[in-house]
């Protein structure tokens, strides 16, 4: 399909809203920080840039697939999608929205990495009552704890 | 980047430091369900995950100023033992699970000041993928340094195998810090840093760290060295064997 009216960087940014986390489907790639740059070239192409959260994030490669695959069914075929390496990702750069999304679907915000003694709440029966039960969790980006009130076990989205 | 020599440098500074994060990935994947408890297991298999990354990233970007088409698995998968440059202490095997926090410890000391040292290198890529491993390499020494002292200063039964994890690692730290004197163009260019600048916080961790953990440093002086040239122990072929095999019987499978 060829569109009359040139598509804009904004028309991308909303067409990729549909790109989520694979691991955490409640979190588009704007949301959680990692969809940097998008670039409309006068040949129609489309130059998206990225940047991982950990070296090792497995759900990378899907969200590169992901996003070519929201932009070609709508008709834009010729998409790079760039890896960009600096500056790097932080947590600091998901919005208050995500964070209230993240809570919501049972894990535990990131507090500000500048926050000596970080601020975590159960994000069950919002207790200030818990304790880290493991460094690693189920991803990279996560650490395991338990709720000493509602005696949950949760995922903390790790500040860095 | 101007020189070709400059290019060759650097990509033999990429891929020397891709190998040391690839072989240790390996090392720490083979342990997976035979850590002592189902978090350690976890983390065994996060921190294989973080180098591994580290690797890719480090590998494609050598592939790149080659300019070769080879990407990141071309490598790890299709190179020989005598092509790996990583230093020894990452190929070095875990009989148990305090010689694996022992060389971790080690590592993450020393991994810690190097990626520190790049994050302000004038070349973005490479800053930018040093800074994202330095924030992994602090959460790694947090969690194996922990483990030094918890097992060091635990049992008598702990602390009689965390020394030896330690005794059995400690000969090959040196050579962390050796670097080719194809380096020195590269920092003076400000696009790697002086690798030996880290020796001496590297020293203040470990020394710090054995002291809470009840340990002592080794008296034995000998240091091992040769992995940075390619010589490696005999333990480098075994986990390539393992690592390349798929990739070497049916070259490009992917699924």
């Amino acid at each position: 399909m060829v569109t009359a009216t040139k598509v804009t960087a904004d028309d991308i940014r909303v067409m990729l809203e549909e790109v989520v986390d694979p691991d955490i489907p409640v979190l588009t790639i704007a949301d959680i920080g990692i969809l940097r740059h998008v670039d409309v070239h006068d040949d129609g192409s489309v130059a998206v840039s990225v940047t991982p959260t950990y070296s090792g994030c497995p759900a990378m490669a899907v969200i590169e697939e992901d996003i070519i695959a929201a932009l070609s069914k709508r008709g834009i075929a010729d998409v790079a999608v760039e890896m960009k390496h600096f500056p790097v990702w932080t947590t600091d750069w998901m919005s208050p929205e995500a964070k209230r999304k993240l809570a919501g679907f049972g894990i535990a915000p990131p507090d500000s990495t500048l926050a000596v003694v970080p601020e975590i709440l159960c994000p069950r029966c919002s207790s200030t009552g818990v304790a880290k039960v493991s460094e690693f969790g189920s991803t990279a980006c996560k650490s395991l704890w338990v709720c000493s009130t509602c005696s949950e076990p949760f995922d903390y989205f790790k500040a860095i | 980047m101007t020189t070709t020599v400059e290019r060759t440098a650097l990509v033999d500074f990429l891929v020397r430091h891709g190998d040391d994060n690839v072989i240790l990935g390996q090392r720490l994947g083979e342990y997976i369900s035979y850590a002592p408890e189902l978090e350690e297991d976890l983390a065994v298999a996060n921190i294989a995950l973080d180098h591994l990354g580290v690797a890719m990233h480090l590998y494609d970007y050598a592939a790149e100023i080659e300019g070769s088409g080879r990407d990141s698995n071309w490598y790890a998968m299709f190179r020989n033992e005598r092509d790996f440059t990583n230093a020894l202490l990452a190929e070095q095997p875990q009989p148990d699970f305090a010689h694996l926090i022992a060389r971790g410890f080690f590592f993450d000391a020393y991994q810690t000041q190097l990626w520190a040292g790049l994050s302000s290198s004038r070349d973005e890529r490479l800053s930018g993928i040093a800074a994202r491993a330095l924030k992994e390499a602090t959460y790694h020494l947090r969690h194996s340094s922990s483990w030094v002292i918890r097992l060091g200063d635990g049992t008598e039964e702990s602390h009689v195998r965390m020394q030896r994890g330690i005794d059995a690692m400690w000969r090959f730290t040196e050579e962390l810090f050796d670097q080719p004197d194809t380096d020195a163009a590269l920092v003076v260019a400000g696009l790697i840093c002086d690798v030996t600048a880290g020796k001496g916080r590297f020293d203040a961790i470990v020394a710090s760290t054995l002291e809470e953990a009840t340990l002592v440093s080794p008296e034995d002086p000998y240091q091992a060295s040769g992995g940075r040239t390619g010589m490696h122990t005999e333990n480098l072929g075994p986990l390539l064997a393992e690592m390349q095999w798929m990739q070497r019987a049916h070259p490009g499978a992917s699924w």
